[in-house]
């Protein structure tokens, strides 16, 4: 940036600051409905206005370190993006209105230096979009990996008996997990039966069933049985207004008599001692 | 007075938000936990039809009135509409196991059993508009 300018903001530091604050109140008004504390504010303000003023002095790198570590700080606290890039616009505002109002730039230099200021401003929102987007897309990454893990997971209860609990929507990715889940899970823990229980699946329509059959058939051919268990009562009474033939394998109310039922195929039963 | 909510349908995600909003909805007219689940695999059928077949449309949630001598009547209205490339032949479609998928073809039979009236309006090439309701009693 041209020295007179830096010169010219650095002069007026304090003056551009206190009208910066102030416009800053409408942003508070307006991002947060007034629900942080003033004093909150006020201090993260500050600490925003040197970050500013910093990045003039400081060498590229170590402001852009400064900024990071402001955005992650910010980040955790959750506040958003929104409270950065007003905050970044209320001050080209008020730089560009204090040197517009004063004269030490000649009115030739003027687009000049405005346009400095855009760029200078620019550079610094896009870094702060870069640091709220990329800490988006690793939440969004880590949570979609984490219910990835949680979707169709097979659990060995007994010898040869495994439970698949599904719980939630089953969409058209989930339901090729499940099919991958079960074969592989009977194959590596060479279970006779499968129980699959819906108890926690909202909606039963034919999509869903048609995945569910489908998957039985799989299970059926790589010699095992399947079990359909926790089949709520309105659930039953949908799939029998839809007419949904089940009837090609067996279904149970709930898991534990789906258990017993496998017990039965698999020629044990639970006894008290 | 009616309460109407409108949810775009072109991804999968559409269709669990459509079913969500209808749920809700019927929960908060009364319905009992069957009638709802009923309402909301209608739904669900229809927001999948429109995401298989036409890619995008919408589902339009609202509560209707009707008035009879022996007082009125309360029910929920699902409109599922789209631009897709149409029904050419709304009998077939209505037959149970036909299906141009794949799969069990019991959808829209399926939402004519699980609701109370239905009605389908469809042009070839044009798009589909498919109305159904559930009275409350």
């Amino acid at each position: 940036m041209h020295a007179a300018v830096l010169e010219m903001i650095y002069n007026q530091r304090n003056e551009i600051k206190e009208n910066w604050s102030e416009k800053m109140t409408l942003v508070r008004n307006d991002v947060f409905k007034e629900k942080v504390p003033k004093t909150l504010f006020q201090d993260t303000n500050e600490e925003f206005a040197a970050l500013i003023f910093n990045s003039f002095d400081a060498e590229l790198e170590d402001g852009r370190a400064f900024l990071r570590s402001f955005a992650e700080k910010l980040i955790r606290m959750g506040w958003p993006l929104s409270y950065f890039t007003k905050g970044m616009q209320t001050f080209r505002r008020v730089v560009l209105e204090s040197i517009s109002s004063g004269s030490e730039i000649p009115s030739k230099k003027m687009y000049e230096t405005f346009y400095e200021i855009e760029e200078w401003v620019d550079e610094m929102v896009n870094q702060l979009v870069d640091e709220y987007s990329g800490s988006w897309e690793t939440t969004l990454h880590q949570q979609r990996l984490a219910l990835k893990e949680l979707s169709a997971p097979l659990i060995p209860v007994f010898d040869n008996i495994s439970v698949m609990p599904l719980i939630g929507t089953i969409d058209t990715e989930r339901a090729k997990l499940i099919m991958e889940n079960l074969l592989d899970g009977i194959i590596e823990h060479r279970s006779q039966v499968v129980l699959i229980d819906i108890t926690g699946v909202p909606v039963v329509d034919t999509m869903v069933a048609h995945h569910i059959i489908q998957a039985s058939e799989a299970v059926r051919l790589v010699g095992a049985e399947c079990i359909l268990v926790g089949i709520r009562p309105e659930i039953a009474q949908t799939i029998v207004n839809l007419g949904i033939d089940l009837g090609k394998f067996p279904t149970k109310s709930s898991l534990r008599k789906g258990i017993e039922t496998g017990m039965e195929l698999t020629k044990r039963q639970i006894i008290n001692v | 007075m009616s309460v109407q909510s409108s949810v775009e349908v072109h991804t999968e995600w559409g269709i669990v938000s459509a079913r969500q909003a209808g749920r809700n909805l019927a929960k908060e007219i009364g319905f009992g936990s069957v009638d709802q689940a009923r309402v909301t695999t209608a739904i669900s059928e229809l927001a999948r039809n429109i995401y298989l077949y036409a890619e995008k449309g919408e589902i339009i949630i609202e509560t209707i009135e009707q008035y009879h001598s022996s007082g009125a009547k309360k029910g929920i209205k699902i409109t599922a509409k789209d631009r897709g490339p149409g029904i050419k032949n709304i009998r077939e479609v209505m037959e149970d196991g036909f299906t141009t998928s794949g799969g069990l073809g019991a959808g829209l039979p399926g939402v004519k059993r699980l609701m109370d009236d239905f009605d389908i309006d469809s042009v070839v090439g044009e798009g589909t508009v498919i109305t159904a309701v559930k009275w409350l009693r």
